[in-house]
């Protein structure tokens, strides 16, 4: 028999027919996106078109912060299932890499964004700082994944730290809240549910969200299944060199 | 069950005193972390070079010293433990994680409790701030209870660290956000203390029963995650 012990991609690919019918959706979508946001959209009346950023700092903040609670739901999953699957671990994992990486873009667009408007590239206000500390706090996270043994420790370990993050979040942002706050008030969701937005605008918004959410979705599918992979290598390498320990002793 | 709760307590009390006397004895923190500590202070000082603008951030400064000084003492004190594996053996002895936890947090609020008192004496004289009797007293709460604080996510990130061998470095990424919200009500307590900034003694009481909160969350949480974050 001549089983090679790593799967190659070629074998078992991380698509399948319904991830790669997203995936073709998504891009579309996206390149509608672009449309809407940069050619068939207005400017802002006050704004200008710094106002265009937002169709992608505010989808990104809200992937960056669905990511972190796919994080922690997926987490205690793992920690109070029965079974303590290693996929719900490698769920958790893959929506976190997405949540940093979608943080860190909203984190530069929100910038940038602030500095065509509030004349400043950084403001100390509460919703800012607290997702900086978000960001530093899941980049944390993932360095905890990555400090090796074997994967149900990694599971255990990065699954109480996704858990204390929880616990840590609203901690930080209280605190900051009481240390100061300046923040622009959210400007779609009203309280006396009246919409300030052009008609188009607000749908580019919101469909950027829908978008952006799909491509999560997308990625975090295949990130999962590509860490499901790196992980069968770790086992097949074990066997691999016992087999040939073993063939060497013959 | 009474022998278990029993048991985790006098495991505590074990760990602590344990950890205090190798202090005591070997002088360590005294001898290497405090000066680092001093030379902090001093270097503040070179940095923002104002007197006025020194008098003004005295109170930061000092947490900001002592959020240093805990990370070099945390990993001191599972150095102590991981070197000949004594982590692993208290394992396989059977002996109750929460106990361990809980005795190295009781140790590290004691080390803490040092270094905050020199430091504010430092600050007394090289940065030139005014102490009264009451802001004496805030100062002291403020401090046991920062500590708590301080102390439980540090005995909990830097068992992980210690579990995890050789990946220490991890302990400022995961420690420091995680005590943020302890330096800011730290900090803002300690200037009405310090009585700088126009802040009045009774604004600084506030900051302490939030630091009481904090201190009450994170040792919960370390309780319950300790034992999973150091498992083999």
């Amino acid at each position: 028999m001549n089983i090679h012990p790593f799967p190659s991609p070629v074998d078992t690919p991380t698509g399948t027919r319904a991830s790669r019918g997203l995936g073709i959706v998504v891009f579309l979508s996206m390149v509608l996106l672009t449309l809407l946001g940069l050619v068939l959209t207005d400017e802002d009346v006050v704004q200008g078109s710094t106002v265009r950023l937002m169709y992608i700092h505010v989808p990104a903040a809200w992937v960056a912060y669905l990511a972190f609670i796919v994080t922690a739901i997926a987490s205690a999953m793992y920690m109070w299932g029965k079974q303590h699957s290693l996929t719900f671990d490698r769920i958790a994992g893959a929506s976190a890499e997405v949540g940093v990486i979608f943080m860190g873009l909203s984190l530069v667009t929100g910038s940038l964004w602030g500095r065509l408007t509030w004349g400043t590239y950084w403001q100390w206000d509460p919703r800012l700082t607290t997702t900086a500390f978000l960001f530093v706090t899941y980049v944390g996270y993932l360095a905890v994944r990555d400090l090796g043994g074997s994967h149900q420790q990694r599971a255990k370990r990065s699954g109480v730290v996704a858990l204390l993050a929880v616990l840590e979040i609203p901690l930080v942002h209280f605190s900051v809240v009481l240390w100061r706050s300046l923040h622009q008030k959210a400007s779609v969701l009203q309280p006396n549910g009246n919409v300030t937005m052009d008609g188009l605008m607000l749908f580019t918004l919101l469909f950027g969200v829908a978008v952006f959410t799909l491509l999560f979705v997308w990625m975090v599918l295949h990130r999962q299944r590509v860490l499901t992979l790196a992980d069968a290598i770790d086992d097949g390498g074990l066997e691999a060199a016992l087999q040939e320990r073993r063939n060497e002793a013959n | 069950m009474t022998h278990n709760s029993t048991s985790t307590i006098s495991v505590a009390r074990a760990i602590a005193t344990k950890d205090l006397r190798i202090e005591w004895r070997s002088k360590v923190l005294v001898n290497q972390v405090l000066p680092f500590a001093g030379i902090v202070m001093v270097l503040f000082a070179f940095a923002l070079d104002n007197d006025g603008i020194l008098q003004r951030v005295a109170p930061g400064l000092v947490w900001l010293a002592v959020l240093f000084s805990s990370l070099i003492i945390v990993q001191r004190t599972f150095a102590i433990e991981s070197a000949d594996n004594a982590l692993d053996a208290i394992k396989v002895a059977g002996v109750s994680s929460v106990g361990v936890f809980l005795g190295k947090s009781v140790a590290l609020v004691v080390q803490l409790l040092l270094f905050e008192c020199v430091l504010v004496l430092l600050s007394l004289v090289l940065y030139q701030v005014h102490l009264s009797w009451g802001g004496a007293v805030l100062l002291v709460t403020v401090s046991l209870l920062a500590n708590v604080g301080l102390a439980a996510m540090g005995a909990l990130y830097g068992g992980l660290g210690a579990a995890a061998k050789g990946r220490e470095t991890l302990l400022p990424l995961l420690l420091l956000p995680a005590v943020a919200p302890v330096l800011i009500a730290a900090t803002r307590a300690t200037e009405s203390a310090f009585r700088v900034g126009g802040a009045t003694l009774g604004e600084g009481w506030p900051w302490v029963a939030l630091l009481a909160v904090f201190g009450a969350l994170f040792s919960f949480g370390g309780t319950l995650a300790f034992g999973v974050l150091t498992e083999e």
